[in-house]
């Protein structure tokens, strides 16, 4: 598994000296680790190379902040520049003056397309427009039968023959004008950009049907290939935009930085599901936290929400931040964090977890889940709810009947207590928000958390943690010192961006 | 231990506290009763489908039924396939003859090796490995360092953790069971292409394959297969749409022991490795598959070749998960170079078997070492 930048640079922060400026050896060397880090998240080399000048450039001789190492210093300024690439100019979609607004997607084969297409028909329907869809893949068997199929799903009518790609597409455009639709969706077949006649094809069915908007689409796991197929699909079809998918993966994605370096165009949407509804706006600064590895907090939300049984996490979460959360909701929360996969894998979508707690979190397996089951099944309904009841007795029975030794009962029930009273401070700090700028409003949960994070490192040295006194990354304690929580706004994901984004429509 | 597992816990509090009680139905539906479906030996063909045209030839000629005449065509020339119009070792090579070996080289070797998808971590072990040798004074010449690089990347690909490596595709189960090859992978990655040309080729061989169309997610998924089975001249089991593919694939693996089948190629959903339930979900295709009278003597992971270094986490997880015993590695025929499957192979020991170079029946080859690795070397 990848090390997050942030452990990277963690490891050389401590050489990293820091008076006055950064000197130019620093500087190469934390250059070094992101480097390393942008490759191993499938950045084209090129692309590293002329990023990491920008930085260089960014931060050759400026003057260190007091406030932050200067490790955190080199992180921001990477994460800003990555934030300034991948997002610009934003994609506005302008529909045609004479309908319909022609919409082509082309790309490699298995990138997506189809499903993309079904995906943007039902993204413009949402919007109050009419599309048609037209299915041009006439190459991979059943390509046409799949569009007809999810068209039915998104409630959009399809529309092929058995001629030709640029027949149908053309024919295709003469069918939207006559049922009056103002957008028209065209699919293509995948197809390799060295492939000149079926380059030559593409081109000829652009050239048929003009496209108002012509799409690349990529898979967000693609290698150093990407630039060299994002460059010669731009040169046969002056792309305007890109539509990344498979992000619901963990690929860290370098591929969207390459390509936008290399079109120069807009990455308009992002695929991050198999269901028609998970098309969204692409974000720029999740993907650039995504790219450093620095862990994706709403994408950790979403898994979450497609998992968990919200409803039980809900009650149960209000009542530990008012203190009542008792052992019964406890086991509860276990068999949350069960259904939920991996406990590392949990840990692993949080910002500023350090690499010990993500490799110990690694090795817990549902064998730990059911020893802690075993000992709270083992009590009665009254001492669940209320642990102070357990004396000496009762813990010797219970410790009978889960068939484990006193101290597991013991410690188990400290640390519960310990747990329920950092709860309620955390509690007592307000609820946690999730919205805010960029990547302090995504940590604010975190902050949020860190803000009894003092309470936290005591709880793992008391608990003779893994390490104990490694505390938490610099990173997170210096965020804290940079300045208060943003005001929570209670659950909203809605972030007013500038950039990167596509702006629905106003009406025509 | 215990402490992780209630920050854990106290970190799903966190996160519950924003999930709300919303429910958002993001699961896959939930699989209607299985059917048992009556094997087809034909396609059947939806009434909405307005007509697809028959695939325009492209780099392979027009399939026909009779499997045999799909694989006289002699096999796609590796060389002549892989792409390698990006110029990647086009610098190290115009060293070749200055008689020197120098920094500079050895960072195009570097460039190389990264822009090929080997991945930072192998690209390190081979430089070290180089740099050992030029210190010592066995190098000389950028031809040299060529040739070193090839002899280091064949002996990577060649060893396994147990011992040589053996590419070998497994056609025997055991007395009495019925050989099952079970095909998993990601969204995309040509699972289904690859079971097509897998059943011409070995009908063409003599031997009698059905195909479990145990996709049952994906839209015309089977329809897909089916066309596959059409043109191979092999039967097709397939269920209802949204059913459990577990049962499709039993019901294949029944008909072909009644069949007297030789091989059963078994389609699955793609799916990404990040995704519990569905990896889950495949567990269980495998228990079941391996259940009398199948027996699953090969579980193909299928790689797309221009995926990054994602493909080491897809091949750890698939392998993790339902035991790869091998990779499948597909569009080599484009500008990627696949070395990402050096990794896998140095990490994981999972070797490559077969290689796609297209879209047509015959674009499937087995694995060669060298081929490969000339491939990867060229400018």
């Amino acid at each position: 598994m990848f090390d997050a930048l942030s452990d990277r640079l963690d490891r050389i922060a401590s050489k990293l000296k820091s008076r006055g400026r950064l000197s130019e050896a620093d500087l190469e060397e934390a250059l070094k680790e992101i480097r390393t880090a942008l490759l191993e998240a499938d950045v084209e080399l090129g692309v590293v190379r002329s990023f990491l000048d920008g930085v260089r450039a960014r931060l050759g001789g400026v003057e260190l902040s007091k406030a932050i190492t200067p490790g955190q210093q080199v992180i921001k300024a990477v994460h800003e520049e990555l934030i300034r690439i991948l997002g610009g100019e934003s994609l506005k979609i302008t529909y045609a003056s004479r309908p319909p607004t022609v919409i082509l997607l082309a790309g490699l084969q298995g990138a997506g397309k189809t499903t993309t297409a079904a995906k943007l028909a039902r993204w413009f329907k949402a919007q109050g427009r009419n599309p048609l869809l037209v299915a041009a893949d006439l190459q991979r068997p059943a390509a046409v039968e799949q569009l007809r199929v999810l068209g039915d799903q998104a409630g959009v009518s399809v529309f092929s023959e058995p001629t030709d790609p640029v027949k149908v597409a053309a024919a295709g455009l003469e069918e939207a004008r006559r049922l009056g639709r103002d957008v028209m969706i065209v699919d293509t077949a995948g197809r390799l950009a060295i492939d000149s006649a079926l380059m030559d094809e593409v081109r000829n069915v652009s050239g048929a049907v003009r496209p108002d908007y012509t799409f690349l689409v990529i898979d967000a796991m693609t290698g150093q290939d990407a630039v060299a197929t994002a460059s010669a699909f731009h040169e046969a079809l002056a792309l305007d935009g890109v539509i990344l998918t498979k992000l619901d993966g963990d690929a860290r994605g370098g591929a969207a930085l390459s390509v936008k370096e290399v079109v120069g165009r807009p990455i308009a949407f992002a695929s991050v599901g198999e269901k028609l509804d998970d098309l969204e706006l692409f974000h720029p600064d999740r993907m650039a936290d995504r790219i450093l590895g620095m862990g994706d907090m709403l994408s950790l939300i979403e898994q979450a929400e497609k998992t968990m049984d919200a409803e039980v996490v809900a009650k149960s979460a209000s009542k530990m931040l008012s203190g009542g959360f008792d052992l019964e909701d406890f086991v509860a929360q276990l068999g949350q964090i069960r259904k939920m996969g991996s406990l590392g894998g949990l840990m692993r979508m949080m910002p500023g977890m350090s690499k010990e707690m993500r490799q110990a979190a690694d090795s817990v397996d549902d064998r730990e889940i059911d020893r802690i089951e075993g000992i709270v099944n083992s009590m009665t309904p009254a001492e669940r709810r209320d642990p102070s009841l357990i004396d000496g007795n009762r813990r010797r029975r219970i410790a009978a009947g889960a068939g484990r030794s006193i101290q597991d009962i013991n410690q188990l029930l400290n640390q519960f207590r310990q747990m329920q009273k950092m709860m309620k401070q955390m509690g007592g700090g307000g609820m946690p928000g999730m919205s805010g700028k960029g990547p302090k409003g995504r940590l604010g949960m975190a902050r949020q958390m860190m803000k009894g994070g003092a309470d936290l490192d005591e709880l793992k040295a008391a608990m003779g943690g893994p390490n104990p006194g490694a505390g938490l990354p610099a990173e997170l304690t210096a965020f804290k010192s940079q300045g208060a929580a943003p005001a929570p706004r209670g659950g909203s994901k809605n972030k007013k961006k500038k950039g990167g984004r596509v702006t629905p429509p106003k009406g025509r | 231990m215990l402490a992780i597992i209630l920050i854990g816990i106290v970190l799903l509090a966190l996160v519950g506290t924003v999930v709300g009680v919303r429910r958002k139905g993001l699961r896959r539906p939930d699989s209607p009763p299985p059917t048992v479906s009556p094997p087809l030996s034909e396609v059947e063909t939806p009434p909405s489908v307005a007509g697809e045209t028959s695939a325009q030839p492209r780099t392979a000629p027009a399939p026909e039924l009779d499997g045999t005449a799909l694989v006289e065509e002699a096999p796609p020339n590796y060389k002549e396939r892989l792409g390698r119009s990006r110029g990647l070792f086009a610098s190290l090579r115009s060293r070749v003859g200055s008689g020197r070996v120098d920094a500079a080289a050895l960072e195009d070797l570097e460039a190389a090796l990264l822009g090929a998808d080997v991945g930072v971590s192998t690209t390190d072990h081979v430089l070290e490995i180089i740099r050992t040798k030029a210190a010592a004074g066995e190098l000389d010449d950028a031809s040299d360092l060529l040739g070193a690089l090839r002899t280091e990347l064949l002996a990577i690909l060649a060893e396994g953790p147990d011992g040589p490596i053996d590419r070998r595709l497994d056609y025997a189960a055991s007395p009495g069971r019925v050989p099952v090859w079970l095909f998993v992978g990601v969204n995309g990655v040509g699972k289904t292409t690859t079971i097509g040309k897998l059943s011409a080729r070995e009908s063409g061989e003599g031997r009698t394959v059905l195909l479990a169309a145990g996709d049952t997610f994906r839209a015309a998924a089977a329809d897909q297969l089916a066309m596959w089975a059409e043109r191979t001249g092999a039967e097709v089991v397939r269920g209802a749409e949204g059913g459990d593919p577990s049962s499709v694939v039993f019901d294949a693996i029944q008909r072909a022991g009644a069949r007297g089948a030789d091989l059963v190629l078994a389609d699955t959903a793609g799916r990404l490795h990040t995704k519990v339930n569905l990896v889950e979900e495949l567990k269980k295709v495998r228990r079941v598959a391996d259940r009398e009278p199948g027996e699953v003597i090969e579980v193909l992971l299928v790689l797309d070749g221009t995926t990054g270094q994602n493909a080491v986490a897809q091949a750890r997880e698939f392998s993790e998960a339902v035991g790869a015993t091998g990779v499948v590695l597909t569009k080599l025929d484009g500008t990627a170079r696949g070395g990402v499957v050096v990794a896998i192979q140095r990490e994981l020991g999972l070797p490559v078997k077969l290689v796609g170079l297209g879209e047509g029946a015959g674009d499937l080859v087995d694995f060669d070492p060298e081929s490969f690795v000339d491939a990867l070397l060229e400018p």
